[in-house]
C-alpha cells in the first residue's frame, strides 16, 4: 500500500520501507537519530528526495494537501490555533465518538486550549488527524505523556484502525508497546533504518 | 495668495532651537549632541540637494528624468523596508519582495491620481508627479514594512501551528490565512490612525504647507482628503501584495513551510 524507496533528506536516508494495508511499523532510536525527520519526509513536510507510492501512485501525482490527508502526520507536540477545542474539528459527531474512545467525553469539545494538559493535547491531536480518515498514520510518540489506562485506550483505537486497513508508522521508545500493537520494529540510527528481528 | 518667502536669517534663528537641544544634551549628559548635530546637518544638506534636484526636474518636464527620479525613490524606499525587517529573505528576495510591492501599488495609485483626478498637463509633470509619489511612497513604505515584519516574525514563532494545518491537509493559502490577515491588519493601523486623527489631533503636513503658501483652507482640505484616500489605497494594496507575495515565498509548490529561505535574525 505505501512503498518508500530511497527516501532521503537533511539528516535521513536512504530509507526503504514497505507497508501493506493494516501494517504497523514501530520505529525506535535515540534522540536526534532522525525519527521525526523520517516521518516529516514521508508526509512531505520537508524537502526530500526518493520515491513514495501510495497504492502504486507516486506522491507527486497527488496535490500535496491531498497526500497529507491520506498520509497523516501527528507531531509529538500538537499545535492549536483556536481557543476552543471544538473549533478544530469539522465533524462534531464523529469527533465526539472518537473523543469517547480515547477517554475524553463530549465535554472536551468546550474545553479551552490553554488549560489542556500535554496528555489531553496528544489524544486530541490524534482524534483531529483520525477525523480525516487517513490511509496511513505517522505518529510521533503519541502516548509519551499518557498514563497506563489512557495509553491502553489509544493503543486499542490504533489497533482497531489497523484492523480496518490503516497502515501505521509509530515512533516509540517502549518495546512492549510495539508488541501490543503487533508491530514490526525498526531501529533508526544516523538517519538509516534497520529491521529488529 | 500671500506667500511669505523665508530668508537664510530666518533659518538661522530657527536653528538656535537646535542649539538648545544640544546644550540640553550636554547639561543632562545625554551624550546625544553629536547625533543631534549630524542629523540636523544631514537634514539641511539632503533638503537643499532635493530642492535643487526638484528645480532641475521641474524645469525639464521630461518623462525620462521624472521616471528616473521615481525609480530612485522607489529603490531607496525598498532598501529602507529591507533594513527594517528583523527577519528577511535570503539573497535578492530580501530586497525584491518589499520593493516590487511598492512599485506596483505606488505606480498604480500615482498614475491613477495624475490621470483621473489631478490631471496636470502633461500628466507626468514632475511638479505634481514627484510630490504625490513621495507622499504615497512614504506611507505605503510604512505599511509594507510593518506588514512584512509581522508576517516573517510570526511565521517563525508560529511554525508549529502552520505545519499542523499543513499536516492536516490544508493548502498553503489556508495555512497562512490567519498570519496574512494579522499582518495586513498591522500594516493598515498606521493609515487608519492618520485618517482618524486628521484635522482633530494633527494638521496633515501637505495641507499645512498649502495653507502657509496662501491657498484657501477649504481647497487645501480637498487636496488633503484626496491624498489621504490615495495613501490608504496604496498602503492597502502594497501591504496586501507584499504579505501575500512573502507568504508564497515562505512556502513551496508542495505546500511546505520553507523557513530555510529566511536569513538569520537581526538584532
Amino acid at each position: 500500500m505505501l512503498s518508500i524507496s530511497n527516501l532521503s533528506g537533511t539528516g535521513i536516508g536512504p530509507i526503504n520501507l514497505k507497508l501493506a494495508n493494516g501494517d504497523v511499523v514501530a520505529i525506535t532510536g535515540p534522540s536526534g537519530a532522525g525519527k521525526s525527520l523520517m516521518l516529516r519526509a514521508i508526509a512531505d513536510l520537508d524537502p526530500n528526495q526518493g520515491e513514495l507510492l501510495l497504492d502504486g501512485a507516486e506522491r507527486t501525482t497527488f496535490h500535496a494537501p491531498d497526500w497529507r490527508r491520506q498520509v497523516a502526520y501527528v507531531a509529538a507536540e500538537t499545535s492549536w490555533w483556536a481557543q476552543r477545542v471544538g473549533d478544530h474539528f469539522e465533524e462534531n459527531d464523529a469527533a465526539i465518538r472518537l473523543l469517547e474512545q480515547v477517554g475524553l467525553g463530549e465535554a472536551a469539545m468546550e474545553w479551552s486550549i490553554p488549560r489542556l494538559s500535554t496528555g489531553e493535547k496528544q489524544r486530541l491531536g490524534l482524534v483531529r488527524s483520525l477525523l480525516g480518515k487517513p490511509r496511513v498514520l505517522l505518529l510521533d510518540e503519541p502516548t509519551s505523556a499518557l498514563d497506563e489506562a489512557n495509553r491502553g485506550l489509544v493503543e486499542d483505537l490504533l489497533r482497531k484502525r489497523a484492523d480496518e486497513g490503516c497502515a501505521i508508522i509509530i515512533i516509540t521508545h517502549d518495546p512492549a508497546q510495539a508488541e501490543r500493537l503487533k508491530a514490526r520494529t525498526y531501529a533508526i540510527a544516523g538517519g538509516k533504518i534497520e529491521a529488529i528481528p | 495668495m500671500n506667500f511669505i518667502a523665508l530668508g537664510y536669517t530666518d533659518l538661522i534663528i530657527a536653528s538656535l532651537l537646535l542649539l538648545f537641544s544640544g546644550l540640553l544634551s550636554v547639561y543632562l549628559r545625554l551624550g546625544m549632541e553629536r547625533q543631534i548635530g549630524i542629523a540636523a546637518l544631514r537634514m539641511v544638506v539632503q533638503l537643499f540637494l532635493i530642492g535643487m534636484v526638484l528645480k532641475f526636474l521641474f524645469a525639464l518636464v521630461s518623462p525620462f528624468w521624472t521616471g528616473i527620479a521615481a525609480l530612485i525613490m522607489l529603490g531607496l524606499a525598498g532598501r529602507e523596508i529591507m533594513a527594517r525587517q528583523k527577519r528577511r529573505f535570503r539573497g535578492w528576495w530580501g530586497y525584491g519582495v518589499g520593493t516590487s510591492s511598492l512599485m506596483i501599488s505606488c505606480t498604480i495609485v500615482t498614475v491613477l491620481a495624475l490621470t483621473t483626478q489631478i490631471r496636470p498637463d502633461p500628466w507626468f509633470d514632475p511638479r505634481f508627479a514627484i510630490p504625490i509619489l513621495g507622499m504615497i511612497l512614504g506611507n505605503t513604505m510604512n505599511g509594507v514594512s510593518i506588514g512584512l515584519d509581522r508576517l516573517l516574525s510570526t511565521a517563525v514563532d508560529d511554525r508549529a501551528g502552520i505545519e499542523a494545518r499543513l499536516a492536516l491537509g490544508q493548502d498553503r493559502t489556508q495555512a497562512f490565512q490567519p498570519l496574512v490577515r494579522d499582518s495586513v491588519r498591522a500594516g493598515l493601523i498606521h493609515i487608519i490612525n492618520s485618517m482618524s486623527a486628521a484635522g482633530v489631533i494633527s494638521l496633515p503636513g501637505m495641507m499645512t504647507g498649502q495653507i502657509l503658501a496662501g491657498i484657501d483652507p477649504t481647497e487645501a482640505v480637498k487636496y488633503q482628503i484626496l491624498i489621504m484616500f490615495l495613501i490608504a489605497g496604496s498602503t492597502s494594496l502594497g501591504t496586501l501584495i507584499a504579505v501575500v507575495f512573502a507568504s508564497r515565498r515562505l512556502s513551496d509548490s508542495r505546500h511546505r513551510l520553507r523557513l530555510d529561505r529566511l536569513g538569520e535574525t537581526r538584532a
